[in-house]
């Protein structure tokens, strides 16, 4: 483990109904999010590729955790997105290092394919911080129906040298998608947009 | 009675390793099942609420066992414990008062012969509202190790006319529990206080 770990905390919702309307089967999603110390916090490093190989092992880590949370094999999964936050004294730049150019790699071994860019957004923030997780479809980005998010919270991360750092994975789209668009059983699955 | 009629679930584990000190050789678990229901009293007074306990008693054994099974399935392993309930506001205060028979005598039953008083909180509020579920030994409430919290919340619930329950357990101490008091090695387990 190159991370250090303060803490790990995994998120599953199930939608069993909506406006009063059964969802059938619910809609499901998870999402499993690391607290670890920043080794950048506090000084401006030139050279960010510890936090890159941290980033592979947490996308490997992160979605073995959330299919785990799911109770799914990884190739059932079908959307999934990626997040992070870094905490005061860390910079905007620190998550970009975790989250793109090695993260992505683990999770679609893990997930067996993922022909699409996985969604992502980064903040900076205080203690309770709020993450929006953006979700789409694993194999084609234009999948109407699995646009979405999840709402991750911790109160007491990130602390001002730390990055909390999270992956979400879902078996389902929406519950109750009727949008129009793309739709998963419409997928070619090979340039990751349709 | 009326039906409990579940829209959401959602599940909460923190595994924590350390807060700032040694790594703990086991680390922390705690954990928190939510379900969020219609409630069936919104917007008005109803004098009789008592027989919805009844109805709520097998969504609370279905909620403790899965929250032992995100916990890992041992109910033996299984050391704090509390309850909570936050309420849409189109309810009262007294609506989250009926989650204390089901929601603590499910625990108890799960985890076989848990002696001390289930902690409880509740209130009256909005989707988004966070609340901090106390937690104590389950066999003796005055173990100052084991006396925790964990804050939980879902940012769609309650609505108006929603109850969001809670049950939360523990598998430890806090991770560095240092200040005194009755340790859980010396709990006698008659009254459920010592």
């Amino acid at each position: 483990m190159k991370a250090t770990i303060r803490k790990i905390a995994t998120f599953v919702e199930e939608i069993n109904t909506e406006m009063g309307r059964e969802v059938n089967p619910p809609a499901r999603r998870a999402a499993a999010v690391a607290i670890i110390e920043n080794p950048y916090a506090g000084q401006y490093v030139e050279d960010l590729s510890e936090l890159m190989s941290i980033g592979e092992e947490l996308g490997e880590m992160l979605t073995q955790r959330a299919i785990a949370a799911l109770g799914i094999p990884g190739p059932s999964a079908e959307s999934y997105g990626k997040a992070a936050a870094v905490g005061e004294n860390g910079e905007l730049e620190h998550a970009a290092a975790i989250l793109h150019p090695k993260l992505g790699t683990p999770v679609r071994r893990v997930l067996g394919k993922g022909a699409a860019l996985i969604p992502s957004s980064k903040k900076r923030g205080g203690l309770g911080v709020v993450l929006d997780i953006p979700l789409g479809h694993k194999d084609a980005a234009f999948v109407r129906s699995h646009f979405d998010g999840m709402e991750v919270r911790i109160s007491d991360a990130p602390r001002s040298n730390e990055i909390m750092v999270a992956i979400a994975v879902t078996d389902s789209g929406r519950p109750l998608p009727r949008v129009g668009g793309l739709t998963k059983d419409q997928i070619k699955g090979e340039d990751g947009l349709r | 009675m009326p039906e409990v009629k579940v829209r959401k679930k959602a599940m909460i584990v923190e595994e924590i390793f350390h807060e700032g000190g040694p790594v703990a050789a086991t680390p922390q678990r705690r954990g928190a099942a939510l379900v969020v229901i219609h409630n069936p009293y919104a917007g008005k007074y109803v004098e009789q609420i008592d027989g919805f306990m009844d109805d709520l008693k097998p969504l609370g054994m279905e909620m403790a066992h899965s929250l032992v099974r995100a916990l890992g399935g041992d109910p033996k392993a299984i050391q704090g414990y509390g309850k909570g309930a936050i309420v849409g506001s189109a309810g009262e205060l007294e609506h989250g008062a009926l989650w204390h028979v089901p929601g603590g005598y499910a625990m108890r039953e799960v985890l076989g012969d848990a002696k001390a008083i289930v902690s409880s909180t509740k209130k009256v509020g909005g989707p988004g509202t966070r609340l901090d579920l106390p937690i104590t030994h389950i066999n003796a409430s005055y173990v100052r190790s084991h006396f925790d919290a964990m804050e939980v919340g879902i940012n769609d619930a309650p609505r108006a006319d929603e109850i969001l329950l809670a049950l939360v357990m523990t598998t430890g101490p806090r991770v560095h529990a240092r200040v005194g008091g009755l340790k859980a090695s010396e709990v006698k387990g008659e009254d459920g206080l010592r």
